[in-house]
């Protein structure tokens, strides 16, 4: 016993099955006062499944919590914000259609009371925000503030209950380098404020910048906690992993000699995308020749849905012209199919594979109406279509119980094999991969990568949109950076640093900018 | 015809009978909002009416008084409110299905529990409704005689339109209500029970929509006759639509409703009595079906209306 | 608490659940029964007899099962796809209406077009009328998103308004005393009998025959992968190219035309003539036969046959016992709501967290 202060969290043997996953496996952690502990592992690591438990989503199959050394009862989220834990989920828990006062307010009145009392709970709420630099207008309809903005009403939700134990459940995914800064100073003031944080991240730097000790994940099992400071990045990717990693060797990658008569693969200019009155991007332009990756690197909600939706065949510009192989496209998903090109959407479960459907069926989904899978477009020819996807199965290590199998029943790294297999085994000249591996294992993501790479080698253009700076860098030829709906020049990979990709990541804006400077 | 049409609209009668069409339609299409803000499709608002009526008729039959009749339908409509939220709620059965199989169990049930009571009758048994109510609303100028005019069912569905509006924006429970229609994962993460609020929400519109239907049989006439809700609870499902959720509009587009309702009775009478008088009985419907195309595009639907909300699936 | 779904639904499972829904609604109306005060067994023989129990029995099942399969196969072609519409009722008398404006007896004499054209022509009359009806709310739907539940539902009572208009006035058989009736369909368009001595009609043919090819086309097309797309993940079929507008349009459209057949059926089978209550609320039924059926066109032809039984024997059944026909509806909706329930636990478990 050395004398320190009891512990304000305990979780003892924390174990949870889901199904024949077992996501936690006997887990037991503590959180001191006014602590931060960064939650360190791979996407499927398990450590969404523990704050989940912690803060009441799911009910453990095996062990204990206590928070303020008094027993937390599991499954019940009004019983953890009654003892004092909030969460800042890493999907937001905000309802659009009500303002930020609503979406504070929201459980914390006994619901018999006949009246609210909004005024007196907008004064809290406005001294919180001012004294934590969480500036919000506290009738501003959710849906309309950007994602910035919505985090901190998030965090602001928790604050206004006086959390005391805060759990950050990757808030860094959707902020630039820059305002990453901002929220670990922000954290800083809670901690001097006597909050405790636990704080969930993939990202090995920031972890070792702002957390007191790191708690690293791997398969459901805790492997170490250890000290921030007296750890480095490569020990930790070690625990992480466990073995080695490899950093993928960008050799010098050979491409054919290109033709410069020939036309570009893909060729956007000053393509504008608008959703009603809002234009969600302005002037994009974009050249990509055969054989080439670039990336699309930026913050989430600055315009790669719309792109990625111009890109698929689902949007089409409202100004502005989009060429493939020189000649304008029809902006349908048919259309883009019989042009050849292969599109990897964000959203595998609900836009990329038909869940209801058959794994054969979504293996030729694309084509379903073509040679040899239907006979004068209408008659099915179950064999041509078993004898595909029985082909695309085992050439693309696909893991799924027959071809006959719903496709939902897959795991998602299994999905995304299938869905690349569906795409890549159509040679295609123009590949739009979208956020490709994210959620996935590092196994599945460095297959996927290699499959992109190979792509690349044998002509095909490929736009890669990811949210995650190491992909891009291992896998990029030049790289164009999305902010605010504008895209910048796309340079060569070698002309860009960290430093730089954050500032044009943050845009044009001046005073951002101004900021980002003084702070770095 | 101009002139007939203003000449209509002058008249009190014509009002008071504007108010009359419209109570049961307030009351049904307020029930209906409750269930969509908590994000539950009710379909089965018709026959949960037509419930409503019997129910409320008969306990006013055995002697239980009008306002006991009227209490009867509300537990009716809340009972199968219960149902319905069951199986949509915890077991997430498809809401249009669910809502379809109630109307016609609540309707067969209705019309099988009203034969096996009264086996042998050619006319309905009847009894003595709600009466005007007289003072002192006569004494108010101008609309002192179309209000006193209505039955003191009329008035509680007036009132309830105000009372529902502070229900959902100044109360508590009101914004735990409209947050699981918007964000059920949202009100989970505030500790708020989605299931029972939920339940509760559509509990307490079908005891509304019982509660209209019963104004049918205890106000509007005195008796229980088969087919007489005719269409009324889907009317009530458009005119939620047309109110963008809100009660305010609910109110606004039952007075329309009604208000073309009763128009073209009279106009059947007067100079447009050439027209077949069916055209004028479409009017209503068709006017509905415009109200909700020019309404569809702006609409602001509450989020979360009609996907079950399955907790911690993956 | 919360639904975890089974990893693998056992065959068996599925099998059970509907026969376990049938038995528990049993039990459940023969507390009605009892009630009513009849002696349950006894009732639910006579209901039983009245609808398979003889010759007589079978044949007016078959009967009253037609336009219900029709209804049902409409119902369950459309919903398949999630378009729900749910104005049937008022596209099966439109058929009706249609199939009698090309085929009736107009002042005596009708078009003068040869048999087999003019036979040919009120058939198809009838599924374009009911075709036509639905075409407004589908593409409504596809325009402007407007809910097609209320828009089909608010239909039906816009046609049996215009239905009543035209037994009013342009179509009125001047021969009847009376009763809004409209000119009789010309009995050489009459659908054959297809037993001696009893009502039932080819129009039995036709429903059993389009609900084969119905489930054929839904098995061996590529039409029947895009009903099925559409209707379960409508972005991701759009996302490979399905064009779900246009796929949407098409089941509505079929699934009006056949309700619309349900009325030529009607016409030309059973009544010969339209009349404003020559439907009982078939095409409201049918919603619920395809339901019952899970969708599946052939299992819609057994439900069919289930609910028509149910009302066929009730109606003798309550001729003898002293229980309201009414029972038999009672039946049909609890059956419904049991099937959902039964088939949902035996895909789902219900777990405390």
């Amino acid at each position: 016993m050395t004398g320190r202060p009891e512990p304000v969290l305990r979780l003892t043997g924390i174990t949870k099955r889901f199904g024949s996953l077992l996501a936690n496996d006997g887990i037991s952690l503590d959180l001191a006062r006014g602590e931060v502990l960064a939650l360190l592992g791979e996407n499927g690591a398990g450590k969404s499944t523990l704050v989940s438990i912690l803060f009441g989503h799911y009910v453990a199959d095996a062990g204990t919590v206590e928070a303020f050394g008094a027993p937390l009862p599991p499954g019940d989220p009004a019983a953890a914000l009654a003892a004092g834990i909030g969460m800042v989920h890493q999907h937001f828990t905000l309802a659009d259609n009500l303002t930020v006062l609503d979406n504070v307010l929201i459980g914390v009145e006994p619901w018999w009371r006949p009246v609210s009392r909004r005024a007196a709970a907008r004064t809290k709420l406005l001294g919180l925000a001012a004294r934590f630099g969480l500036a919000v207008d506290a009738d501003a309809r959710v849906g309309d503030l950007s994602i910035g903005e919505k985090q901190r009403v998030e965090i602001l939700k928790a604050l206004y209950r006086d959390a005391r134990i805060l759990i950050l459940d990757e808030p860094t995914a959707v902020l630039t380098p820059q305002e990453s800064e901002r929220l670990f100073e922000t954290l800083r003031a809670f901690v001097e404020a006597g909050l405790s944080i636990v704080f969930i991240s993939h990202k090995l730097g920031e972890v070792l910048a702002v957390s007191h000790r790191v708690a690293v994940l791997r398969q459901g099992r805790l492997e170490a906690v250890l000290p921030a400071a007296g750890t480095d990045a490569s020990a930790l990717a070690r625990l992480m992993v466990g073995r080695e990693v490899a950093q993928p060797v960008r050799a010098a990658r050979v491409r054919r000699p290109d033709d410069a008569a020939e036309p570009p693969v893909l060729s956007l200019r000053e393509v504008d995308a608008v959703d009603g009155a809002r234009t969600l991007l302005h002037g994009v332009s974009l050249e990509l020749r055969p054989g080439e990756i670039v990336a699309i690197a930026g913050v989430a909600g600055n315009g790669q849905q719309p792109l990625a939706e111009l890109l698929c065949g689902l949007r089409a510009p409202a100004r502005g012209a989009l060429r493939v192989a020189g000649a304008p496209i029809a902006a349908s998903p048919a259309a883009f199919i019989a042009a050849g090109i292969g599109r990897v959407p964000e959203d595998r479960h609900h836009l990329g594979v038909i869940a209801e459907a058959t794994v054969a069926e979504n293996a030729v989904a694309e084509h379903y109406r073509a040679r040899p899978y239907a006979r004068g477009g209408w008659l099915v020819e179950g064999s041509a279509i078993r004898a595909a996807a029985a082909r695309i199965v085992a050439d693309y290590d696909v893991r799924c119980r027959g071809l006959e199998q719903p496709t939902r029943q897959l795991s998602g790294g299994n999905m995304q094999k299938l869905i690349l297999g569906r795409v890549l085994s159509r040679a295609p000249r123009l590949i739009v991969a979208d956020q490709p591996t994210w959620g996935l294992d590092v196994g599945a993501v460095a297959w996927i990568h290699s499959k992109l790479l190979a792509a690349a080698d044998a002509g095909a253009g490929i736009v890669l949109i990811s949210e995650e700076l190491d992909e891009i860098l291992a896998l990029a030829d030049r790289i164009a950076v999305i902010s605010h709906g504008r895209l910048s020049e796309a340079r060569p990979v070698a002309d860009w640093t960290t430093a730089t990709l954050g500032l044009a990541m943050m845009g044009a804006d001046a005073k951002e900018g101004a900021d980002a400077a003084r702070a770095a | 015809m101009l002139a007939d049409l203003v000449d209509t609209l002058l008249q009190a009668n014509f009002w008071i009978a504007v108010l009359r069409i419209a109570t049961p339609l307030v009351l049904g299409t307020l029930g209906v909002l409750l269930c969509e803000r908590a994000g539950v499709l009710n379909l089965g608002i018709e026959g949960i009416m037509v419930a409503g009526a019997f129910v409320g008729w008969f306990a006013a039959y055995q002697g239980a008084g009008l306002w006991g009749g009227v209490l009867a339908a509300a537990l009716v409509g809340a009972l199968l409110g219960g149902l319905h939220g069951v199986l949509t709620v915890v077991l997430a059965l498809s809401q249009h299905v669910s809502g379809l199989g109630i109307t016609l169990f609540a309707t067969s049930l209705s019309y099988y529990a009203y034969r096996v009571g009264f086996p042998k009758v050619s006319t309905p048994p009847t009894i003595e409704p709600f009466t005007a109510i007289g003072a002192p609303f006569d004494a108010i100028p101008v609309v002192g005689p179309i209000l006193a005019a209505q039955t003191p069912l009329a008035l509680l569905a007036f009132a309830l339109v105000p009372a529902i509006g502070w229900l959902l924006y100044r109360t508590p429970a009101g914004l735990a209500l409209r947050m699981v229609g918007e964000n059920p994962a949202a009100a989970e993460s505030a500790g708020i029970p989605v299931a029972a609020t939920r339940i509760a929400a559509i509990a307490a519109g079908s005891a509304l929509m019982g509660i209209a239907g019963s104004f049918l049989t205890l106000a509007a006439f005195n008796a229980f006759f088969f087919n007489m809700v005719n269409g009324r609870g889907w009317v009530c499902v458009a005119l939620v639509v047309f109110a963008s959720w809100r009660p305010g509009k609910a109110l606004l587009g039952a007075l329309l409703f009604a208000g073309f309702d009763a128009m073209q009775l009279r106009l059947q009478q007067g100079a447009g009595s050439e027209v077949p008088y069916q055209l004028w009985l479409m009017l209503p419907y068709l006017l509905s079906i415009l109200a909700l195309v020019l309404v569809a595009r702006r609409a602001a639907y509450p989020q979360a209306l009609m996907k079950p909300y399955r907790k911690g699936e993956r | 608490m919360r639904l975890e779904r089974r990893e693998t639904a056992s065959r068996t499972a599925m099998l059970v659940a509907p026969l376990v829904a049938v038995a528990v609604t049993l039990a459940a109306c023969a507390l009605l029964v009892a009630w009513a005060g009849a002696p349950v067994g006894r009732t639910y023989g006579l209901l039983f007899d009245g609808a398979f129990g003889s010759r007589f029995a079978l044949t007016e099942t078959l009967t009253r099962a037609t336009p219900l399969m029709l209804t049902g196969l409409a119902a369950a072609v459309a919903f398949r796809a999630r378009f729900w519409n749910i104005g049937a009722e008022g596209q099966l008398y439109l058929g009706a209406l249609a199939a009698v404006a090309v085929g009736g007896l107009h002042e005596g004499s009708g078009f003068d077009a040869p048999l087999p054209l003019l036979f040919a022509g009120m058939v198809a009359a009838g599924m374009a009328a009911g075709a036509t009806l639905v075409a407004g709310p589908a593409l409504l739907r596809n325009r402007f998103g407007v809910d097609e539940v209320v828009t089909t539902l608010l239909m039906n009572f816009v046609v049996l308004l215009f239905v009543s208009w035209m037994l009013d006035g342009p179509m009125k058989d001047p021969t009847a005393m009376g009763w809004p009736q409209s000119v009789a369909l010309d009995p050489e368009l009459e659908f054959a009998r297809l037993l001696e001595k009893s009502r039932v009609h080819a129009g039995l043919l036709w429903a059993v025959g389009l609900a084969v090819l119905v489930w054929a086309v839904q098995r061996f097309t590529t039409w029947g992968f895009e009903w099925r797309a559409v209707g379960a993940s409508p972005e991701a079929a759009r996302f490979v190219g399905v064009p779900v507008g246009r796929v949407m349009l098409r089941a509505a459209l079929l699934s009006g035309a056949l309700a619309g057949l349900a009325g030529v059926s009607e016409v030309a089978g059973r009544t010969g003539y339209v009349t404003l209550d020559m439907s009982p609320g078939y095409g409201y039924a049918g919603i619920v036969i395809a339901m019952l059926a899970a969708l599946h066109p052939l299992a819609v032809v057994g439900a069919a046959v289930f609910v028509a039984g149910m009302l066929v024997g009730a109606d003798s059944m309550s001729r003898e016992v002293a229980v309201p026909s009414y029972i038999a509806d009672v039946i049909v909706s609890v059956s419904l709501l049991a099937m959902l329930v039964a088939t949902m636990l035996a895909q789902y478990r219900i777990r405390r967290r």
